[in-house]
């Protein structure tokens, strides 16, 4: 039983990235008809960027408090990465805003790529490890471990997402941002500047992302040019099996992937009794996004989202 | 002139002119150029390691180019071709290809077991012997290639050492198995696992990742609840870190045990503070006991840093190609081969002496741990050592 507790929370923080990553991808397709493919590796700058900040002060020697100097890390990548998202949508999106939709697919995948090899031309290619600030101290829940690092990524996770749900249920902006969604012109003619509307929820995507960036690197130790690429990879196969288009459905495919993806490396070996390793731990994960969109083609919490013409 | 005629002069003046410098033994009448071509992983998450990989061998070349070297009566000059095999069986063959094509008289190479797999039937065909200083999978000196050569026990010694210390010296009755399912992992791991059972240890779990993977968390947590004593990862140190650290946090208390991919300082990097104590292998002497170990270790600080794994072995294997070259009296492949199958040489790792499948027939293993955020020698197994 703890063992179950453990995987579960152990899904839980995996969980809590995804879902914040898979936020971006969902606001865009939701307001724009696009799928983001560059999110990812807006992710990645968001946790180079920081980690680079970070190791820069932790190699100095200045005697500053952890706390600090990952809230510096922070502060330098939030912004960046708001400039990075504003700057994508309006140099490779925007222009492509009336082509036909095979157009944007393939400019985001190009941009994807770019990004990778901007980020492996500064970074280099080698791993960069998280430097060890964060006191490791663990606290025994019912038979299994939680760390601190876990507790305040999960925690941080749950507010940003509330904080999310508040500005698009109860402010102007939000209400803006949904008009925008479900009609672009009716929208404009009600006075909402369409354009603005669609950066600024590039800006806020792209802003989750560094946190989520940095929440990565520092849970997994480390950070390289590559991993935006699966991490956006399973972000939107969780955005997707929460219903695209649909905050909610992000924010419950993400924590729900996290934990199929846990569960299942734990005990795929015990369910086909040996026949399939943990290193089909992949595979499970996107053998139940199958499934579910067969049954539920609008995934989870997805309605059918007017079709953009 | 038809300008037909203008063309086919110019093709084959340009023809003329290229054609000229075409040959591996060029230079004046009294030098030969000697090319030896260098393969492992320049790129990417093992940079550190080939690099080392690389600076070993250009280490060795700029002391032969010192020393006024003779081959066959002429002065030989060395030239290094180094290449990026991004530790990738798909580039390794394009790589191999490339050296191939730019006839090199030998090379060094690759570093894992997966590249030098398809490497090997390339160098093999074309009949430019390959001295590998750290694939240590088993099979791959049994495939009959004439031209591949080891210059550090394989895995069945290593895995060998390594179980009958986990199970012997350490006493462990239950150990978990993982590996990253790459040649080199995977082969260790299973033959480490096959030599514990049989030595009256319990494998209570395996487990598999990948070479890329991160995140070990799940299958951490699944082997935490099988209790074990001790857990031994067949992979590369990238992983390896973050495993142990992930492991630590997870209070798992169990024995880290791993082979010579993790074997390094980028491993105690990336792990922290968690690697104290871990415990992993290298094929061969440890630095402190290779008889040309401290003066090497010396020189190659003072120009490259400090030493990662492999160095040592990879500057061996050049000296053995050019003494070969030497005892032939010719860098041609096909006339040195033969001297370099049957030298008998003491290099700065040890003595060195090749078997009929190209296996070193000295085979020393060693353990070490880490104490102190350093990896110290803990134990050396092997034919010819002092030590036991």
């Amino acid at each position: 039983m703890d063992i179950l507790l453990q995987q579960i929370i152990n899904g839980l923080v995996a969980g809590s990235i995804y879902a914040l990553v898979a936020l971006g991808y969902t606001m865009v397709y939701g307001i724009l008809g696009l799928i983001n493919f560059a999110h990812g590796e807006v992710v990645m700058f968001g946790a180079m960027i920081a980690l680079s900040v970070i190791q820069l002060l932790f190699g100095s020697g200045v005697a500053l408090p952890p706390a600090v100097i990952i809230g510096l890390g922070l502060a330098a990548a939030i912004p960046s990465c708001m400039l990075l998202g504003y700057t994508i949508e309006r140099v490779a999106y925007r222009p492509l805003r009336h082509a036909p939709r095979l157009a944007p697919l393939i400019t985001a995948i190009g941009m994807s790529i770019v990004l990778q090899n901007v980020a492996m031309m500064i970074w280099g290619r080698r791993y960069i490890p998280f430097p060890a600030l964060l006191p490791v101290n663990t606290h025994p829940l019912g038979g299994a471990v939680i760390t601190d690092l876990q507790i305040f990524i999960v925690l941080l996770a749950l507010l940003l997402m509330a904080s999310l749900e508040w500005l698009v249920q109860r402010t102007s902006l939000g209400r803006a941002m949904r008009a925008t969604s479900q009609n672009p012109a009716i929208a404009g003619l009600m006075g909402i500047n369409v354009n603005t509307i669609i950066s600024i929820t590039f800006v806020i995507g792209s802003a989750l992302a560094a946190v989520a960036g940095v929440m990565v690197s520092a849970y997994y130790g480390i950070a390289h040019y590559y991993m935006g690429f699966m991490l956006g990879l399973k972000a939107f196969t969780a955005a997707v099996l929460g219903g695209i288009g649909n905050l909610r459905g992000a924010m419950v495919g993400g924590v729900l992937l996290g934990l199929i993806e846990s569960l299942g490396a734990g005990y795929i070996g015990d369910l086909t009794g040996g026949v399939l390793g943990s290193n089909y731990q992949d595979v499970f994960a996107f053998f139940v996004l199958i499934l579910v969109l067969i049954f539920r083609p609008t995934g989870l919490l997805g309605e059918r989202i007017a079709d953009r013409a | 002139m038809t300008p037909i005629r203008w063309y086919g002069i110019a093709l084959a003046a340009i023809l003329a002119l290229t054609g000229c410098n075409k040959g591996t033994e060029s230079g004046s009448a009294a030098e030969v150029v000697v090319r030896i071509g260098s393969a492992a992983p320049l790129t990417g998450p093992q940079s550190h390691l080939g690099k080392d990989n690389e600076n070993g061998p250009r280490l060795a070349i700029e002391e032969l180019n010192a020393q006024n070297f003779m081959i066959g009566g002429k002065r030989a000059r060395f030239e290094l071709v180094g290449k990026d095999d991004q530790a990738d069986p798909k580039t390794a063959a394009i790589v191999a290809q490339e050296l191939v094509d730019e006839k090199v008289s030998g090379v060094i190479g690759h570093l894992n077991s997966g590249t030098t797999r398809p490497a090997a039937r390339i160098y093999s065909d074309a009949g430019i012997p390959e001295i590998t200083p750290s694939a240590t999978a088993t099979d791959l000196t049994q495939q009959g290639y004439k031209t591949l050569f080891r210059m550090m026990a394989n895995d069945s010694r290593q895995g060998t050492a390594l179980a009958e210390f986990a199970v012997k010296k350490f006493g462990a009755k239950k150990i978990a198995v993982v590996d990253d399912r790459t040649a080199y992992g995977q082969g260790l791991a299973d033959h480490f696992a096959e030599v514990a059972a049989a030595d009256g240890a319990t494998v209570v779990d395996r487990e598999y990742v990948d070479d890329k993977k991160t995140e070990f968390r799940a299958i951490l947590t699944a082997i935490k609840s099988k209790n074990p004593d001790l857990i031994f990862y067949g992979g590369m140190d990238t992983q390896a870190g973050p495993m142990i650290a992930q492991l630590k946090t997870l209070g798992i208390g169990a024995q880290f045990l791993s082979g010579d991919g993790a074997r390094s300082p980028a491993f105690i990097q990336l792990g922290g503070a968690a690697t104290e104590g871990a415990i992993a292998s290298t094929p061969g002497l440890p630095l402190e006991k290779m008889p040309g170990g401290a003066a090497f270790a010396e020189k190659f600080t003072a120009k490259y840093g400090p030493i990662q794994n492999y160095s040592p072995f990879a500057y061996d294997a050049v000296m053995t190609l050019a003494d070969a070259m030497q005892k032939a009296g010719s860098s041609e492949p096909a006339r040195y081969l033969p001297a370099l199958a049957a030298i008998k040489r003491e290099g700065v790792t040890g003595p060195i002496e090749f078997d009929a499948n190209g296996d070193l027939t000295n085979s020393a293993v060693t353990i070490y741990q880490v104490k102190d955020g350093r990896w110290q020698t803990l134990e050396v197994f092997g034919a010819d050592t002092a030590g036991r």
